[in-house]
């Protein structure tokens, strides 16, 4: 009964959402106005409906509903009440749902929020939404229904993959779609403005918060990632170019571009069709991204040709979205014209250059994702491509951006001149030196993009500081600094911090890829290896059982120069519905790094055990930078021009020219 | 108007890609993609591990028998665990195995890495920048290359090699390749 109620209501919402991408759209353009005022409650209406759905289903699985194949599939009465509940999401047919649940709440926040927009921009805003809506529901129905019964019903169901049965992976897929699907906003805004053929500084005041949320839930959503990555697969590794990782990355890439570019069109009225284009790919690779991971149109290419119509369907999706917004964009790209001029040297030009770089970087990361499918679709054989290739290409893209970034901010709109931005980064320039240079002498084996990972960070972070402290004047009058730190507006806050926090990451990602030292050996019970001046005893292994696995547990104790830094536990579990293992690795985080211990087979009858220590240099800083990445974004969303006063569509927005 | 054109430049990209990802859906994929399968072996030439000997390792050394080319690493744990069995078969000389020490960050390691463990291969090279690796399209370590007596590659592995893959697919394939002469 449940399972139909969700199935019908996801009819239902499919059928608001036809109405909610029809009679808007067409008021908006025919100037109807009840047309026109039929988008909001629509919007709501649909939020609603899928709601009542999302919460079918995971009532389903919260009573173990096996009649139910996506729960017997998914879910197993054996697992704790936290998995039965992520399992909704952890499947294909569950996370569509999901994704249209995120989509109706972002098109029903639009409806809510959005009274500052005229109504029939609004109208036609949530039209476009509607029609992504539509495309995803007919998805769902047609080839992925999550609510289809089994007859007869399985006693048990068949278990979560033990991989997911995580509270790191239990929230990443949220938080991504979040992102994802928060993306959609700044697609659906650009085509609304394409339609109209006009986009303005109000239209990029607009944009900019959606983008912004989208871009946090998407930092920490890949950071969500790579931290279960780093604690699970036991690797000791937390990023390793895969195709599911690539398509979470790449709208991030196209997503910060986007957020720069907005920029100079709200400031500026400078590179609209630019922006637009950007907020059109950014979502396209978005939707890319949504399909590699769920139907592995790359990864796992075999559980996808099980299911032709699924690719098809999904790829006439594509077509329709990507392709139709493009074709949009070359009949009426052209009719947005730049007013705002700027030469070459200048904070526009800088903003421009990290769009071209991210832009760059982005179809790098595309390239080695599908040059794969490409080299086999010409019959150039079956390859895939490795880490060793995306190092290769990523970090040198990478490494003019981060110059740029600390200079960037320095520079005036319009005209600039290099020389007193570069004389106000003297001081950081000599840190970075100094950096590199100390960090070439401590560590004279280890790769050298590792050392200049570290001065570029010291050269971004004391750079990004540097401007913050020129803006408040910290050193000429420090007591009028702390009137101008409350004064300061909330996204140069945003921007500095969002700065920072990349900084202190790029140390993080130096360390931990530069100088990990690791060991791999057979240890009886009572032996020490020490790995980076840490002394690990292995204590023994024992067995324990888990709600729904068994595990063998090896315990270690950490001492530095006979003083005790930690023990550790880390685990091998089998779980027993599926058979499979899985390694929890233990993990002592300090700020000059990880240990990181993991235990393998027994080998023997001695309770000996082959183990893999790891000492992980600098990896929590990792963690750190993300979370000031993101708590810039967030104080940059508080920012008051994008509550109060956003700005009456075409009026003209008075440019201050700063400093 | 040739500016107008610009704004098509997207539309036509996209095309492209939607071709590719089209014919993509009609290829049957196979489970585990091997890379230069039938392809003569990329060009490479690479230094002798330090503390080995001072022959080093290139492409050229393949011409003339059936061998692996195993890609390994002293950092590498999978590798590790296939060790023992690429010294069982080292010792019962059924095939010429070579070694890429590929990735290592101290030239000190894998040198001593093959004292420690034993040394299975005929010839090594040092790889740190992942010059052949990359060439190779290597994925990961441990990997292995068969490669036949013109130098043309026949099947690659991923992960660790053990008796089960050596009896059942390998040793099959390499008494094929032995048999056929001249070729």
């Amino acid at each position: 009964m449940i399972a139909e109620l969700g199935h019908f209501t996801l009819i239902l919402a499919l059928s608001v959402a036809l109405i909610q991408a029809f009679f808007p759209l067409l008021g908006a353009q025919k100037g109807n106005n009840v047309w026109i005022s039929l988008a909001p409650p629509a919007a709501i209406f649909q939020f609603l409906l899928v709601s009542i759905s999302f919460a079918c289903l995971t009532q389903l699985y919260i009573t173990s509903d096996f009649s139910v194949v996506n729960v017997a599939k998914n879910s197993n009465t054996a697992i704790p009440m936290i998995y039965k509940v992520s399992g909704v999401w952890g499947n294909h047919e569950g996370s569509l749902l999901l994704w249209v649940l995120i989509l109706s709440i972002f098109g029903s926040a639009v409806a809510y929020f959005g009274n500052n927009l005229p109504p029939d921009f609004r109208a036609r805003v949530l039209s476009v939404q509607s029609m992504i809506a539509i495309g995803f529901y007919t998805f769902i129905l047609f080839t992925s229904n999550p609510f289809e019964r089994i007859i007869p019903p399985p006693i048990n169901g068949r278990d979560l993959n033990p991989l997911l049965q995580d509270p790191g992976l239990a929230f990443h897929p949220p938080m991504l779609y979040l992102g994802y699907v928060g993306f959609s906003m700044a697609f659906s805004f650009a085509i609304a403005a394409l339609i109209e053929g006009r986009v303005d500084a109000a239209w990029a005041r607009w944009v900019r918060p959606w983008t912004l949320a989208a871009w946090l839930f998407l930092t920490g959503g890949i950071a969500l990632g790579s931290w279960w990555a780093y604690y699970e697969l036991g690797w000791g590794g937390w990023w390793y170019w895969d195709p599911v990782e690539n398509a979470s990355f790449m709208p991030w890439l196209a997503g910060t571009a986007l957020l720069h570019s907005a920029t100079v069109v709200e400031k500026r009225d400078s590179l609209k069709g630019w922006t637009v284009l950007l907020a059109i790919i950014t979502f396209s690779l978005s939707l890319l991204g949504t399909f590699l991971v769920r139907s592995g149109v790359l990864t796992s290419v075999h559980t996808f040709a099980t299911d032709p119509t699924r690719g098809v369907f999904i790829l006439g999706l594509l077509i329709f979205v990507i392709g139709g917004s493009l074709v949009l964009f070359a009949w009426r790209g052209p009719k947005l014209i730049n007013t705002g001029f700027f030469q070459p040297i200048s904070r526009e030009g800088a903003l421009l250059f990290n769009n071209l770089g991210m832009i760059t970087a982005t179809a790098a990361v595309l390239l080695g994702t599908l040059y794969p499918l490409f080299l086999d679709a010409t019959g150039g054989g079956k390859i895939s491509v490795g880490p060793p290739f995306f190092n290769a290409v990523f970090i040198p893209i990478m490494v003019p951006i981060t110059i740029a970034m600390a200079v960037g901010p320095f520079l005036n709109w319009k005209r600039a001149d290099l020389i007193p931005a570069f004389s106000r980064l003297k001081f950081a320039l000599t840190l970075a030196l100094i950096m590199t240079a100390l960090t070439w002498v401590w560590q004279k084996n280890g790769p050298m993009a590792a050392t200049l990972g570290m001065g570029l960070a010291v050269w971004l972070g004391i750079g990004t500081l540097s401007e913050l402290a020129t803006k408040l004047h910290l050193f000429r009058s420090p007591i009028g600094a702390w009137y101008r730190i409350k004064r300061l507006p909330r996204h140069k806050w945003g921007m500095s911090l969002g700065h920072l926090g990349f900084a202190i990451a790029i140390a993080g990602m130096a360390g931990a890829g530069g100088w990990t030292k690791e060991s791999i050996q057979v240890m009886q019970p009572g032996e020490t290896v020490t790995v980076a001046g840490y002394d690990f005893r292995f204590i023994g292994a024992n067995h324990i059982r888990g709600p729904n696995y068994t595990s063998v547990a090896g315990k270690f104790i950490i001492t530095q120069e006979e003083k005790l830094i930690t023990t550790l536990v880390a685990e091998k579990r089998t779980y027993l519905v599926t058979d499979t293992l899985t390694t929890e690795a233990a993990i002592h985080t300090m700020l000059s790094g990880d240990l990181y211990a993991v235990i393998g087979d027994s080998e023997g009858k001695t309770g000996a055990f082959v183990t893999r220590l790891y000492f992980n240099p600098l990896v929590v800083w990792m963690w750190i930078g993300t979370l000031v990445m993101v708590f810039g974004a967030l104080i940059s969303l508080t920012d008051q021009r994008y509550r109060i006063g956003a700005p009456k569509r075409g009026r003209k927005v008075t440019v201050i020219t700063a400093q | 108007m040739p500016d107008r054109l610009i704004y098509y430049i997207p539309l036509a990209l996209f095309c492209v890609l939607s071709i590719y990802l089209g014919i993509g859906l009609t290829l049957d994929p196979k489970a585990l993609p091997s890379m230069l399968d039938g392809k003569p072996v990329p060009a490479f030439k690479l230094p002798p591990v330090k503390n080995r000997d001072n022959r080093g390792f290139s492409n050229t050394d393949l011409i003339g028998t059936v061998s692996l080319v195993n890609i390994f690493g002293s950092w590498c744990a999978a590798c590790r665990i296939e060790h023992p069995f690429l010294m069982e078969l080292a010792t019962e000389k059924k095939i010429i195995i070579h070694g890429i020490d590929w990735r290592e960050e101290n030239p000190n390691a894998g040198g001593n890495w093959l004292k420690r463990y034993g040394d299975p291969y005929s010839l090594v090279g040092d790889d740190p920048y992942s010059k052949a690796a990359i060439a190779f399209g290597v994925t990961g370590a441990p990997e292995t290359f068969l490669v036949d007596k013109k130098g043309i590659v026949r099947y690659k592995h991923t992960g660790p090699l053990n008796r089960k893959i050596w009896t059942n697919l390998l040793s099959p394939m390499i008494e094929k390749l032995q048999i056929r002469k001249g070729s």
